[in-house]
């Protein structure tokens, strides 16, 4: 199949970026390299082009009820401007992806889905909307969309585009009128740290890429580091931490998830899931060396397999080689010894939580 | 661009062996280490450990990725460079300088099916 592009395509080649494929995209890998990246947004600002990411409308007299039957989280009597994350579930509790949901007026949702995604996701809401009174819109190849990034990112943003935003609390977003176009302003991420994403057309975000990469006030950052980000501060990845066989009380992520509200698609499975204890979770693993526990690496205890690694890196931010696991449920218990199967060899480490780094959220 | 050191003998998976007497100390070529990135961690085998040609004896990581490390030539493993365990990075700063294993040849005429500097600069690109 060949690869699609976003609208910020030609600007990473004429950036010299190492493209790869990603969901379905030729997305940047790394523009400089991965480690200067991170570090820039860890320390200053970087942009992402997130455009790839997927965009779909919910509008109707049965909007709310419907994403609250396909969404864990509770959207119920929130004002507009607020966002939510959760995720669709199968019946059986594992996820079909994780998402974001802005609530942009009475009965009127903007769904932020993973780019690889995308036709899933909106085959299987077209589905589950029979039923319910509403109008749902993949608007995927309408938008793109910038992440940016880091301690300064508010700053560049007023400064360089005289965008207003110190007033966008975190998790709260604003649709604006910019130069005649229509602009949703979020303070949202996927790094861990302060930051903002800016959905437009086309146009718009080519236009304020443009303006924000010639101030020099921020570095252009890839999906290598993007990936890094998220990792240092436990976020999950659908793919790896989530999946159609993973449920998000597995992957530590029940805060997201209102059992308590009224019926959701996957409800019943995750009440019943947490009523009988949990069988395996993902947990947080900190290597004694500095060998790089990878994705489906094998975790070992006592001479057993007893789960695999879902992300894992030498950290860039600690240099400690750190991974999220899958495990059995006996082995996850909080500082004890377990060990990864790295190139033939077992590397000891113990179980920790997996935060690896502090989040520094501006709330 | 890339150096190439005259002298060297090379294989197609961008390893290089430096010949003194009956050993060989093999890393990872300019080249290698470019296109890699930033090396964060080279997992090297231990003393004693044999090998033959085209084995894997090791890896070389990048933040994303494994490179597998193969043996361009047979032969035991008398050294390594230690360095790296804690300067990963050595390979970036100077990836002919900073060997990964020294070995003892034990076929020294696979040498011959390897290629010389011109031969290996031609391949990179």
């Amino acid at each position: 199949m060949e690869s699609k592009v976003t609208c910020l395509h030609d600007r990473h080649v004429a950036l010299g970026a190492q493209m790869v494929p990603f969901g379905g995209f030729d997305m940047p890998l790394q523009y400089s390299n991965i480690i200067e990246e991170h570090n820039a947004v860890r320390n200053a600002c970087g942009i992402f082009d997130v455009s790839h990411m997927g965009e779909v409308l919910v509008t109707g007299a049965d909007a709310e009820k419907f994403v609250q039957y396909i969404f864990t989280n509770d959207v119920s009597n929130a004002p507009v401007g607020k966002i939510f994350y959760g995720m669709m579930l199968h019946p059986t509790g594992g996820c079909v992806d994780d998402l974001l949901v802005y609530k942009m007026g009475e009965n009127r949702f903007f769904l932020v889905i993973n780019a690889a995604n995308i036709d899933k996701d909106y085959a299987w809401i077209v589905e589950q909307a029979k039923s319910f009174n509403v109008v749902t819109e993949n608007q995927s190849d309408i938008y793109g969309q910038v992440a940016i990034q880091g301690p300064a990112a508010q700053d560049v943003i007023e400064e360089v585009l005289g965008i207003p935003c110190k007033d966008v609390v975190f998790y709260e977003f604003e649709e604006r009128n910019i130069d005649g176009e229509n602009v949703i302003v979020s303070r949202t991420g996927y790094t861990g740290e302060d930051g903002f994403e800016i959905y437009g057309s086309h146009k718009y975000i080519i236009s304020i890429w443009d303006k924000l990469i010639a101030s020099k006030k921020v570095l252009p950052c890839g999906l290598g580091c993007r990936d890094t980000l998220r990792f240092e501060v436990g976020l999950p990845l659908y793919g790896d931490e989530l999946t159609d066989e993973i449920t998000p009380l597995e992957a530590g992520l029940g805060m997201f998830v209102k059992l308590e509200k009224e019926d959701f698609i996957g409800k019943e499975a995750l009440t019943k899931q947490k009523a009988d204890g949990l069988k395996r979770k993902i947990i947080g693993i900190e290597l004694s060396g500095r060998a790089i526990p990878r994705h489906g690496y094998e975790v070992v205890k006592d001479d057993q397999v007893v789960g695999t690694v879902t992300t894992g890196y030498n950290s860039i931010s600690t240099g400690k080689s750190v991974c999220m696991a899958l495990v059995n449920i006996e082995a996850a218990q909080m500082g004890e010894p377990i060990s990864v199967r790295i190139h033939r060899k077992l590397h000891e480490g113990v179980v920790v939580a997996k935060r690896f780094y502090k989040k520094s959220y501006k709330k | 661009m890339a150096k190439v050191i005259e002298g060297l003998y090379y294989c197609e998976s961008h390893e290089y062996v430096k010949v003194e007497g009956e050993f060989g100390y093999i890393g990872i070529t300019d080249y290698a280490q470019e296109q890699l990135g930033n090396v964060v961690y080279v997992d090297m085998p231990e003393v004693d450990d044999e090998f033959s040609a085209e084995d894997v004896f090791g890896a070389v990581e990048s933040v994303k990725a494994a490179s597998d490390l193969c043996m361009p030539v047979s032969g035991v493993v008398v050294e390594i460079n230690e360095a790296l365990e804690d300067e990963p990075e050595l390979v970036n700063q100077d990836a002919f300088g900073n060997w990964i294993i020294k070995v003892k040849l034990t076929n020294p005429a696979e040498l011959d099916s390897l290629m010389g500097a011109e031969a290996y600069q031609s391949i990179c690109k």
